[in-house]
């Protein structure tokens, strides 16, 4: 079937709704976002239309860049935690029989509605003193007295990984399962171990796929502000943390917005190299 | 003895029964067809003797060693599969060198050894083209390629040339069996056209519901066809009820036959005769009589259908031996005993 190229403004109709929603929905906020992060800060909490730089300028120092650091090693780490874990776990999921799989995608979809509130007071129990796993390590004799497992970086690694794998794991699941299963088979007849193929077939097959989970469990993980209040110490904020007090409880609105762009545009120039690196690995 | 072989091998997926009591036995250096409908079980049979299925039941050895519960990784066969599976992240050169790297090959090794391949399929050159570059005749020649890449013992092929189209198929068919032939490797491949079994195999086990019905020549199975599905399978055939008179000899729709024989004590049978073996004569003279009710001319053969004892008979005649029968007309066939098979019940 050849396509026409569209003649009248009418021909453009099916763009209209999604291009509307787009606009109100991201351009208008980010927009606005954007341009309250250069207005003038009065005391008492509001602000006034403006040109300064000062919030950008408040943000070049060694402490918010050490936050900055901080968060995007964080949702690296969470990323790479969460597609290795949920790897292995999908293409097993995927071999089981079909009645099973669907309990399995149930039970990690109720996971997703948990609030990260939940998730948060849940895990600090699981890893306190009083409570906590360690009193059943001591049980079991891996320990000598229970200890407290939080407030620690630990503790947030786990909140996190613990939040995002079940987002990893439907992003995942649907390209596993298209795979030809025929191709790991393949790989034993001709001397490859089901381990070794996993790592030498699977894995490269799925390239494009991994990366894109990898960038969006990063994306995913980078937003995340309560879990590290709720499970680690204040070197443990990210800088979705700082955000949201400057926000809510400086009321510094135009230096929360100059942080929120300046988070939005290294996450982008993250992707886009990692695109790039990965683009550039495919021709090779 | 060399060679493989199967004892009593079954599978069962739940209740249901895929692969029936299998034997089987493969010598060295021939080339076999699992031949038969589609779900009759032919791939699964493959599949459990690559080890990718577990038997229920039954043991599977090869040159008289236990390989049961060996792991296919460990059996030393190459395999091409009916999507012919080939690595989409890897070139032609690599896919064919991948069970090279596997198993630790240097470089050069790998080099030479692909070089030497891609000669033997006929696409020199082609190492470094992607995979998805290539056409279907060629993607199959490289799968062939890199299931032979380490010699292996066994060399099993799912409906390897179903996705060809009928040209490329026959000219594939003659290069698989000269390959094999050239290679000299037992090679044991799935099918359900039975042209391609013809033309390949020196063993075809035609295959029914989970079990083998008949594993022979190509030529005995067409010449002498164990049962009635095989005879039915294979080709076109008539068949024929015959019946013990009372003095026990063999009768067609009445008619005494001399010289058929039915087995030792059975009072009726069937029997199958090829359409090219049956012969029209003029009625009477101890042939069976029959009313010819169309002939279709088809210029290289000339097909006569004839009524005889409320059934359709089908004869075959080249036009040099043309019978001079029209629709209508009344005439005599003639089966000379040594055409007629009688099949088992
Ligand atoms: N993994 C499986 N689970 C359940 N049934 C199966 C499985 N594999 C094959 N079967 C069944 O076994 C029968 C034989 O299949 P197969 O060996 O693929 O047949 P063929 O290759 O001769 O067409 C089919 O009826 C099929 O449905
Ligand atoms: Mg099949």
């Amino acid at each position: 079937m050849k396509r026409e190229p569209p003649q009248s403004i009418a021909d453009y109709g099916p763009l209209f709704f999604p291009a509307g929603m787009l606009l109100i929905f991201f351009v208008v906020p980010f927009g606005t976002m954007i341009a309250v992060s250069f207005f003038q800060r009065q005391e008492g909490g509001f602000y006034t239309p403006a040109f300064v730089f000062s919030n950008y300028e408040r943000f070049l120092s060694a402490f918010f860049g050490g936050v900055l650091g901080f968060s995007l090693m964080l949702a690296v780490t969470v990323a790479i935690c969460c597609v290795v874990l949920a790897l292995p776990f999908t293409y097993l999921l995927s071999r089981l029989s079909r009645r099973l799989q669907v309990i399995w995608l149930v039970g990690l979809l109720s996971v997703l509605s948990l609030s990260e509130v939940i998730i948060g007071f849940a895990w600090s129990t699981l890893l306190s003193r009083t409570a906590g796993l360690s009193n059943l390590f001591v049980k079991i004799g891996l320990l000598d007295q229970p200890v407290a497992l939080f407030p620690s970086f630990g503790a947030v690694l786990t909140g996190m990984v613990y939040q995002a794998l079940p987002y990893t794991i439907l992003v995942l699941y649907p390209a596993i399962v298209r795979l030809d299963p025929t191709l790991m088979e393949a790989a034993r007849t001709l001397g490859s171990s089901p381990i070794r193929a996993f790592f030498n077939v699977l894995v490269p097959a799925l390239r494009n796929t991994i990366m894109a989970t990898l960038i969006m469990v990063f994306i995913f993980a980078l937003g995340s502000y309560l879990l590290p209040q709720i499970l680690g110490r204040p070197q443990h904020w990210t800088l979705s943390v700082l955000i949201t007090d400057q926000a809510i409880y400086q009321s510094n609105m135009p230096f929360a917005a100059a942080m929120a762009v300046f988070l939005v545009l290294v996450t982008l120039g993250l992707v886009a190299l990692t695109l790039l690196i990965g683009r550039k690995g495919e021709k090779a | 003895m060399s060679g493989l072989v199967l004892n009593n091998v079954s599978k069962q997926f739940g209740t249901f029964t895929a692969v029936d009591n299998v034997h089987l036995s493969v010598p060295h250096g021939t080339f076999v067809c699992l031949l038969g409908p589609s779900g009759c079980g032919k791939t699964t049979l493959l599949r459990i003797i690559a080890g990718l299925e577990d038997p229920t039941n039954g043991t599977i050895l090869l040159d008289g060693a236990d390989i049961t519960d060996v792991p296919t990784h460990r059996r030393n066969l190459g395999m091409v599969f009916q999507s012919l599976a080939l690595f989409p992240h890897l070139s032609v050169g690599e896919n064919i060198a991948y069970p090279l790297r596997i198993r630790g090959a240097a470089r050069e090794e790998q080099k030479k050894r692909v070089d030497e391949l891609l000669t033997l399929i006929h696409l020199p050159g082609y190492g470094d083209r992607p995979v998805s570059k290539l056409s279907g005749g060629q993607r199959q020649r490289v799968a062939i390629a890199r299931a032979l890449a380490l010699s292996p013992k066994i060399f099993l092929l799912d409906e390897p040339l179903s996705a060809l189209d009928a040209k490329l198929r026959e000219a594939m068919q003659v290069e698989l069996r000269q390959l094999q032939q050239k290679l000299g490797i037992t090679t044991i491949v799935v099918t359900h056209d039975q042209r391609e079994a013809m033309t390949m195999a020196d063993t075809v086990v035609v295959m029914n519901g989970g079990h083998i019905r008949q594993a022979a020549p190509p030529i005995e199975i067409y010449r002498k066809p164990a049962d009635t599905f095989v005879a039915d399978f294979i080709g076109s055939t008539n068949l024929i009820e015959t019946k013990a008179d009372s003095s026990g000899a063999a009768t067609i729709f009445g008619q005494r036959v001399t010289g058929l024989a039915l087995p030792a004590g059975a009072q009726k049978a069937t029997i199958s005769v090829r359409p090219e073996d049956v012969h029209l004569t003029a009625p009477g003279n101890g042939a069976i009589d029959g009313t010819v009710t169309f002939v279709r001319d088809l210029g290289g053969t000339i097909e006569t259908f004839v009524e005889a004892g409320g059934q359709q008979i089908v004869a075959v005649s080249t036009p040099r031996e043309r019978p001079e029968v029209t629709a209508g007309q009344a005439v005599g066939i003639v089966l000379s005993p040594d055409v007629c098979v009688v099949l088992k019940q």
